[in-house]
Order: C-alpha cells, then structure tokens, then sequence
C-alpha cells in the first residue's frame, strides 16, 4: 500500500504568541515551529500500517524553518520516502491554498492512503483533510484513531462523543482524519536520526503558484480580552428563569 | 577458540553487546564477574528487576541477551552507582553495564513513554521540562545586583556558573538558586550565567540511554563556552559536575570545574566570618549520588554545614559511600509513573525515614533533583512531621 501523509509544521506554544505591527497575524520573528501533534500521529499511524501490511509511507511537507529535521525524524521512525515543497509558503498559506497545492503533487503519487492529522491549531480555515479529499475527490472520515488495511479498502476506527467508536470500510484510495495512532508517536534514539540525515534524501518539488481563495481573510488578530459584562442573577429557580425571559425579550431574540 | 565455522556466523546480541562493553573504560573486567550477586542485592531496586545487574551478565555467558533486551525492568535502574561501588571485581557496572543495557534498549524503542518525553524535550529545549529555552534566566529576575548573563553583557569573568534545568526553571529548585547567588555575592565572586545559551548537562539523558542526545547537547555547550572567557565552572547540579569532570573532556570540551560545595568549601576562610545568624536545627546531610559516590567528595558539603552557627549534625544509617538515592537518577526523575507501577514504593520515602530515624529537623541536600523529590515524600511519610528539606545554599544564606 502507497501510504503518503502530508504534515505541517506549526507555531510551538512553549514561546509566548504575540500579534506583528499589522495587527492581523503572528509576529513570526520569535516563533518557533513544531510538527502538529495530530500529523506526528499521523505518521506514527502510517508506519504501523506499513509494519503490519506492507507497502511504503511517504512524508511530505510544505518548506519550513526546521522541516529537515521533522523529516529526518519521520525517515529515522520507518518513512520511505521524504518530500520538502517549496513555494511562496513564508508568510502563511491557509489551508484551502495548501490543500491546492498538495492535491498536485497527491496525484502524481498515486497514493492508495492519505493520513493526516485531523486539525491543526493554527487552522482557520478548516482542516487539511476535507479540503485534500474534496480537490482529489476521495472519500473522508476524520477523528481516526486506528486503522488497519484490507485488500482494496481499510477499516477505519472513528471516535465519537460519549465513548463510541464505529468501525468504517473506507474504499481506497482515501483521505483519513488522524485524531491518534494506536500507539504514541514512537521515540527514535538522536543517533538513529544523525544516521537518516547521512542516508536519506529529501526530494524537493516546486509548488504551483499558491490559490487561497476560499479561505477567511483575517482583519484583526488580538489576545483575549478581558470584559465587564457578566450579570450574576440571584432569586429562587423561577424568578432566576423569569429574569432570564424578560433579558432575552429585552434583547429581542425572543 | 573459535571455529572458521563459528566466526562465519553473524554474531549473536550477547556477543554484539558483549564486545560494546570493552569500548567503556574497564569494560573488560565485566569478564572478571564473580557472580557473587552483591551489586544486584544492593541495588535499591533489584529485588523488582527480571535482570538486575549480575543476572545480566549471566545472561550474556548463556548468550541470551535477548531475553535482557525483550524486559523492560531495566528502566529501574536510577544510575545510582550502588552497584559499582560494591563490586569487588571493580566492574563499571553503572557506567558501562547498566547504561549500554539501556542504550540498547532505547535503540530497540522499548523505552517508557514518560521517558520518552523528557528525551524529545531535551533535544527540542535544551531542558528535559519542555520549558521555553529564552526563559531560562528568569529565576534572576529581582536577584541584586542583578547577575550577569555573558552572551547579554559581554564581559569575561571569573567563574562560569553553570546552573543547570530544575535550578533554572523548577519552582521551588529556583529558591536554592537565588540562595547560591546571594552566597556567591556575599563573597564578592565575579561570576555570570550562560541564560538562554545553556542547554542541559545531558548526563541524566545519557545514564537514560540516550548517548547520542548527551553527545548534542554537550556539543551546543561546548560551542558557548568557546564564545566567552573565564577562569573556572561551578555547577548547581552533582550531574553536570559529573558530565563537565568526566564526561565533556572526551568530546574536546575540558574546562576546571568544581560543584559549589567545593567551591565553597574551598573559600570558607572567607565565608566562615560573614555566617552570623544561628541556624537551630539537627542537620543530616544526603550524599547525592553523582556528588558522593560517584566523584568521592563526601567532605566539602559537611564542612560547610559544620560552618552554620547553631547546626548540629548528625549522619543517616546510609551515609557517605552507602548514600541511598533519592530515585532521580539514570532518568528516574523522568520515570515516577513507570517506576510506582512496578515498584509500589518511592526511594525518597525510604530515606525520608532515615533522616526521621536520625533526629533530625532538616534534611540537607547539594542536588537540584532532591528537594522536590524529599518534599513530596515528606507529604506522604506520615512520621516525618516538621522535617523540611533545604539546599546546603538555602542554609548558607539564612545563616548570612
């Protein structure tokens, strides 16, 4: 089974988060960026497949400060093969531009599998999944967390609120949502990943100019502000329920 | 004598791990093992182990050390050099036994997920907290005069204090710190900080397996203290006293260093006269492992509680070179969900007893990892009453 899995790297929230002088995104002077946890799961998740059916796992990542080395790391774990996209990618791509630009190149790997996390903290538009399988017109399921392969389909295990779990066939090729692999992202010794950065190649592709139609345009990015509009009602149930009735009509929703 | 038959064959993981032994210094006389079982009988957590130590030497004489690799009771271990202390072939049972186990378990991916944490951090951070690395000069914040930071203040000094990952981020391990500072301008020592260049000793990473983590990590440090002049390293930590004594030289990093005992210790002509208030208190002092046994100074830290107008001090049953180990060490500080499980007992309790058992009303320590450890333990020992635990810094300064 071609297994690829496309990761990004994200904003590392060890390093406090502040907003750049035109006030509508992350001042990226200071930021330090971390494979999304989900999309590490994700090719924890690949890897196991591969260990248990065969087949080989491809990482592919749009370029970024440090995306060698998140790949090195996936190449040390069990990954076949590592692809570094380039492109206009420096100050931010939303998700429905990225997922445009990785369905050009999903397609010319003909993958029987894509996983990949199943959000990310810095989607805003979305996550990656949805868009992929929309522009290569592949089946979806999201909130993943184990998968096991069959001829020509795999069993997908999605989470649902309240503790259940269903069990899906999903007809290959797909677009998996992972939420966790079977197991944690496995830890590979730093000598195991000195020795991929000798052995393994990075295969680098030039990505298409960038579409992020589709997506929000962001017209301020601020903290949390702190407000004084919070009302403690006091009184018996009813009166506490009358009030509340007499704030809504006030207000006009009822 | 071997066969060409015999040496045709691929060679088994006991002669694979056997031959990786002779690379650590003395490794060889792991040929000499008597089987007398003292170090697995000493090791304060054996009596759990599938393989304590002298059971994996068996092991590799039956060549079935695979069965060693296929358990994961080796991550019991906290490197606490009881073993080695008590060999009397003189085998590196710590160093050069326990650890390649480890490495060898580590490269294979059996390692606990707790540890695993505290390695990935390591690498990322620089400290195994997973705290933010341009933080790690914060606990100076408001300590006057302020202390200098070499990369931000650009000047030589004296003495390069290393302060290492819980002095630097752990809350109550900061209080110790800001002690040491204020001893260390009670005395006027021209001394700055590495800050946010600092990256973690690494010793522990490597007692936990991680060879190629410790080797990073002492390569990041090793390019800092090129960038700036100074006469000498003191450390908070026993094990980047260790790492930078011991360790360091055979990466090309060689710098004097001593721990701030023997620093200490060594000035305390000078100091001796500034210690003005009494500390009223029965003292018992824990060798920390990497400071005691493992580095022999035994001394420096009892002749500066001696100094302390009003201490009086008084010695556990384990004292010196049979010090018990808080359960820190060899990545145990990283592995206290992993090592209750098995063990349903915590070594800092055990010794917590001993210093109840001792009379004492303080229980004094010269290792960042122990007063967390004892504080926790003293919450759950129900006979420890009013013991506290304080750093040998934190009594220095109350006694200025």
């Amino acid at each position: 089974m071609n297994i690829v899995v496309p990761v990004k790297l994200v904003p590392d929230l060890v390093e406090e988060l502040t907003v750049d002088a035109s006030g509508s995104a992350l001042d990226t002077a200071w930021l330090r960026l971390i494979i999304n946890e989900f999309d590490d799961h994700a090719i924890e998740q690949a890897i196991l497949l591969k260990e248990q059916s065969g087949g080989q796992v491809v990482v592919v990542s749009p370029n970024a400060e440090g995306v060698e080395d998140m790949l090195f790391t996936a190449s040390a774990k069990g990954a076949d093969q590592l692809i570094k996209l380039n492109g206009d990618f420096e100050d931010g791509v939303n998700n429905h531009g990225l997922a445009r630009a990785l369905a050009t190149l999903l397609r010319d790997l003909q993958p029987d599998l894509i996983l990949t996390g199943v959000q990310a903290h810095n989607d805003l538009d979305g996550s990656l999944g949805p868009l992929l399988a929309q522009y290569l017109e592949m089946p979806y399921v999201g909130y993943v967390s184990g998968v096991t392969a069959d001829s020509g389909k795999v069993v997908a295990r999605k989470e649902y609120p309240g503790g259940l779990i269903a069990e899906m066939e999903v007809t290959l090729p797909a677009v998996l949502g992972i939420q966790a692999a079977e197991q944690p992202p496995r830890y590979v010794a730093i000598s195991k990943v000195r020795q991929a950065m000798k052995t393994a190649a990075i295969d680098e592709q030039e990505a298409a100019t960038l579409d992020p139609s589709g997506g929000p345009t962001v017209s301020r990015m601020y903290q949390p502000e702190a407000t004084e509009q919070a009302t403690m009602i006091s009184g018996s149930e009813d009166e506490i329920a009358a009030r509340i009735i007499d704030i809504f009509k006030e207000s006009g929703v009822l | 004598m071997a066969t060409a038959a015999h040496q045709a064959q691929a060679p088994t993981p006991s002669q694979t791990f056997f031959a990786s032994l002779y690379e650590v210094a003395s490794g060889e006389r792991v040929r000499t093992c008597l089987q007398c079982g003292m170090c697995s009988g000493v090791c304060p957590f054996g009596y759990l182990m599938d393989f304590p130590p002298s059971r994996i030497i068996t092991a590799l004489r039956a060549d079935v050390f695979e069965e060693v690799l296929a358990t994961d009771t080796v991550w019991m271990c906290v490197s606490c050099y009881a073993c080695t202390e008590v060999c009397p072939a003189d085998i590196p049972v710590t160093a050069g036994l326990m650890t390649r186990a480890k490495e060898e378990l580590l490269l294979a991916g059996n390692v606990p997920t707790e540890l695993q944490g505290a390695l990935e951090n390591s690498q990322r951070y620089g400290n195994p907290q997973g705290e933010s690395p341009r933080k790690r000069a914060d606990w100076a914040t408001g300590v006057e005069p302020a202390v200098t930071v070499l990369g931000r203040d650009k000047r030589p000094v004296d003495v390069l204090w290393f302060v290492g990952d819980y002095p630097s981020y752990h809350p109550r391990v900061q209080l110790t710190t800001k002690a040491l500072a204020r001893v260390l301008n009670a005395l006027g020592i021209d001394f700055g900080i590495l800050g946010p260049e600092e990256n973690s000793d690494g010793d522990t990473q490597r007692l936990a397996g991680e060879r190629g983590l410790f080797e990073m990590l002492a390569e990041k440090n090793g390019r800092v203290f090129g960038k700036y002049q100074f006469n000498e390293i003191i450390t908070t930590d026993p094990h980047a006293y260790n790492a930078l004594k011991n360790e360091y030289p055979a990466l090309g990093i060689s710098y004097p260093v001593r721990h701030y005992t023997q620093f200490l210790a060594d000035q305390l002509d000078q100091l001796q006269p500034l210690l003005k208030q009494e500390v009223n208190a029965t003292v018992t002092y824990h060798d920390p492992c990497y400071l005691g046994r493992a580095n022999g100074v035994f001394d420096e830290p009892r002749a500066l509680l001696e100094a302390i107008p009003g201490v009086k001090l008084v010695e556990m049953s384990h004292n010196h070179a049979t010090s018990l180990c808080c359960g820190g060490g060899g990545g145990g500080m990283w592995l206290d969900g992993f090592q209750w499980e098995k063990a349903h007992a915590r070594l800092s309790e055990w010794r917590v007893n001993e210093a109840v058992a001792a009379g004492a009303n303080i229980l004094a320590t010269a290792c960042p990892y122990e007063p967390p450890r004892f504080e926790d333990a003293i919450k759950t020992v129900k006979e420890a009453g009013v013991l506290v635990v304080k750093d040998i810094a934190e009594l220095l300064a109350e006694a200025l």
